[in-house]
């Protein structure tokens, strides 16, 4: 045997060398600068992409989807004058399917009033109780999820495209920082099932990328349509962590987190999962 | 209670026509406790009627095994211009009713 052939970088000069090192290390601080800016799942893919094809089948169907049934609802309350006003929503904004057209894309917002992010329900109770001067609705109610249900419907396979801006930073980086932080007795962060681990197997479920885009949803589950608010309850409720109120501060960031990430996905509202 | 029943508005005489109804209901099986370890008493829509111009074309009772927010689909013939009504009630006494056109042409 004539022994080991020589490495074959020996043989070239040594600025060569140097510079077979540097490209990994300029590459790795690449990376590094990379991965501090906020990420989006790649490709933006649906929760309906994760889930069984006879739901998606009853998503599609507009009148098997039983979010419809708020839909129905939804349009009746748009009429009804409600309060001291005695004005309906109609009374301002008219035909829905026309003046709230792909408002709910861009949801949630700063609202100019308080200058505070207000989510498309808030909207709705701000509105009720300003404007309308009736009986606040409560997070939940059948008539909640059913005009907000309503609304967002008219921006069905609008994309979702919120923008972040000066306004709007602050929340956005606070609803950041809530998606990767480890909490409850699991020690799980969200980003630890929905941003690592997207489309794997826990149990019999398939892990989806968790996007609010088809909100207020039809869960199989809950045998009722439920807002974003009361996924996020639910998740948190699975990690064992503490569940924060409906209408946190918190989970309003959470929200406009999430609208970012799912920025370009079609709205689904009403959506069915399991 | 909130429905929404889907037929098609016209049809020939003698087709088979699809028949659709949905009812917002909880169908509370019986089963459940509430938050403070009361049980939650049975509540589900019972029995539903659907009448073609007045005479009985579909009857379903249910139970505690169907789902809340009842989705039921069958077929009939048209056979005269007129109305489906529909009738339910449920175990808490609450009644319901709901009626379509039809219009039946040839």
């Amino acid at each position: 045997m004539s022994g080991f052939a020589r490495p074959a970088l020996c043989v070239f000069p040594a600025g060569v060398h140097l510079r077979l090192f540097a490209v990994p290390l300029l590459l790795a601080f690449a990376l590094a600068a990379f991965a501090a800016e906020p990420q989006r799942p790649f490709p933006s893919r649906s929760g309906s992409d994760f889930t069984s094809a006879d739901i998606r089948a009853l998503q599609a169907d507009d009148f098997a989807n039983p979010g419809m049934l708020w839909i129905t609802r939804g349009e009746k309350l748009w009429q009804e004058p409600a309060g001291d006003s005695r004005l309906s929503c109609a009374s301002c904004h008219g035909d829905a399917k026309s003046s709230m057209r792909g408002v709910a894309t861009r949801y949630p917002l700063i609202d100019p009033a308080t200058a505070r992010l207000i989510n498309l329900e808030g909207r709705i109770l701000q509105c009720r109780e300003r404007r309308q001067q009736a009986t606040a609705l409560t997070y939940e109610s059948d008539d909640l999820l059913a005009l907000t249900a309503l609304v967002a419907m008219q921006s069905r396979g609008m994309p979702v495209g919120v923008t972040i801006d000066w306004q709007n930073r602050r929340n956005f980086e606070a609803g950041r920082a809530m998606y990767s932080r480890r909490v409850g007795q699991m020690n799980l962060a969200c980003a630890h099932c929905h941003e690592a681990n997207w489309g794997k197997r826990v149990g019999a479920e398939i892990i989806s990328q968790g996007h609010g885009n088809a909100y207020p949803l039809y869960r199989l589950e809950w045998q009722t349509l439920g807002s974003l608010q009361r996924r996020f309850r639910s998740c948190l409720s699975g990690v064992r962590a503490e569940m924060l109120p409906y209408g946190a501060p918190d989970y309003h960031d959470l929200e406009l987190y999430l609208a970012w990430r799912a920025n370009g996905l079609p709205v689904e509202t009403p959506g069915v999962r399991r | 209670m909130n429905v929404r029943v889907q037929l098609p508005r016209t049809a020939k005489h003698g087709e088979v026509i699809e028949v659709r109804i949905a009812i917002q209901h909880p169908m509370e099986t019986g089963f459940r406790y509430d938050q403070m370890g009361k049980p939650i008493s049975k509540n589900v829509i019972n029995s539903l009627v659907c009448r073609y111009n007045g005479v009985e074309i579909f009857r379903a009772e249910m139970g505690s095994g169907i789902s809340a927010n009842p989705f039921l689909q069958f077929y009939t013939m048209a056979d005269a211009s007129g109305a489906l009504e529909f009738f339910w009630g449920d175990d808490a006494g609450d009644q319901g009713s709901e009626r379509a056109l039809i219009t039946v042409a040839g």
